[in-house]
């Protein structure tokens, strides 16, 4: 990390100019920030912002039906953070805290609201009976000399298919098909693949077990990438 | 003509259990046997690689970005924030 500060006792041969630090890059630190916060320092908050409202707005997204209500939520969570930080004693990560605040308000405002999407339970709708990744009629019969294997195999997408998964049609598809998920799948797909994060960070803000967050992102990912298949095989037919 | 060692797995098995391997959860013996049913057979091969394509592809989604007007009206809140230190 460069600092734009320099360490005491050590003199610069040189007179330069000072360094253009863009508005809001306080460091990657997260305890640096906490603590910036917490002496009320305006660019600690909004490197926050900049870093984690996007997150936070997508996974509103996933409680709240419209978009207002999301950014309602997303205001609030900050307001919390604001109310909170002061307690905020850094025994989780603050990314943990943060979302956790999201969570707890997104719930909160869904139920008054009237919208609560069905919630009740994430570890419940893990737990309930699914779909197989790949319909059964994919596969050989009992009776076939390789029972359980490819009947109707896969097709390569191609040698380098980036440009064709990276058009705006296909993200497009891929949106739509999140979308289309249960809750519970477009909150773990959304955390882990779009946002990148670790499955213990979101068992520990979902408050979800490994397994039941495991489960949930396979019958996920298996459901895009099927929509995905779909849409190639169309495209060639 | 011989049979292929499939690792003791059918590829109806195999597509439930590419999560569990892409984690790295699955147990040593059973990551084994994966890793022997994906040497001999290619479909499974193109399938996996496929869920790799798809993982990769969300990873893409673009970012949903903080907006002006809410920007502003969050820095008003912060800068009316009573400080409170003990």
């Amino acid at each position: 990390m460069l600092s734009p500060r320099t360490p005491p006792g050590v003199t610069t041969e040189l007179e330069l100019p000072p360094l253009a630090v863009p508005m809001a890059t306080l460091g990657d630190n997260e305890a640096e920030l906490v603590a910036a916060l917490k002496r009320r320092d305006e660019m600690a908050f909004v490197t926050l912002l900049q870093r984690y409202q996007g997150q936070l707005l997508r996974l509103a997204l996933v409680y709240c039906r419209t978009t207002e209500l999301a950014e309602e939520v997303v205001q609030d969570t900050w307001l919390g953070v604001i109310q909170g930080i002061d307690r905020f004693e850094g025994r989780s990560s603050f990314k943990t805290w943060l979302f956790q605040i999201l969570v707890n308000r997104a719930r909160t405002r869904a139920v008054r609201e009237g919208r609560m999407l069905s919630f009740s339970s994430l570890a419940e709708e893990a737990e309930t009976q699914s779909e197989p990744a790949v319909p059964a009629d994919r596969f050989r019969a009992l009776d076939d000399l390789w029972p359980n294997n490819w009947a109707v195999p896969p097709h390569s997408w191609g040698e380098s298919p980036e440009a064709l998964l990276l058009g705006a049609e296909t993200m497009e598809l891929v949106q739509r098909a999140i979308a289309q998920l249960p809750p519970a799948q477009v909150q773990v797909i959304t955390l882990r693949d779009v946002e990148g994060w670790s499955s213990e960070e979101v068992c520990n803000v979902l408050e979800i077990s490994e397994t039941n967050q495991r489960v949930l992102l396979h019958r996920a990912r298996s459901r895009v990438r099927a929509a995905l298949e779909a849409h190639f095989e169309e495209r060639n037919r | 003509m011989t049979t292929p060692d499939l690792g003791g797995l059918t590829c109806k098995e195999v597509v439930e259990l590419v999560t569990d391997y892409l984690e790295g959860v699955l147990p040593v013996d059973m990551h084994r046997r994966f890793d022997q049913h994906l040497s001999v057979c290619d479909p499974c091969v193109i399938y996996l690689d496929q869920m790799r394509q798809t993982i990769a592809t969300i990873g893409k989604l673009p970012e949903e970005s903080i907006s002006q007007p809410v920007m502003d009206t969050l820095l008003q809140h912060f800068r009316g924030w009573p400080r409170e230190r003990t």
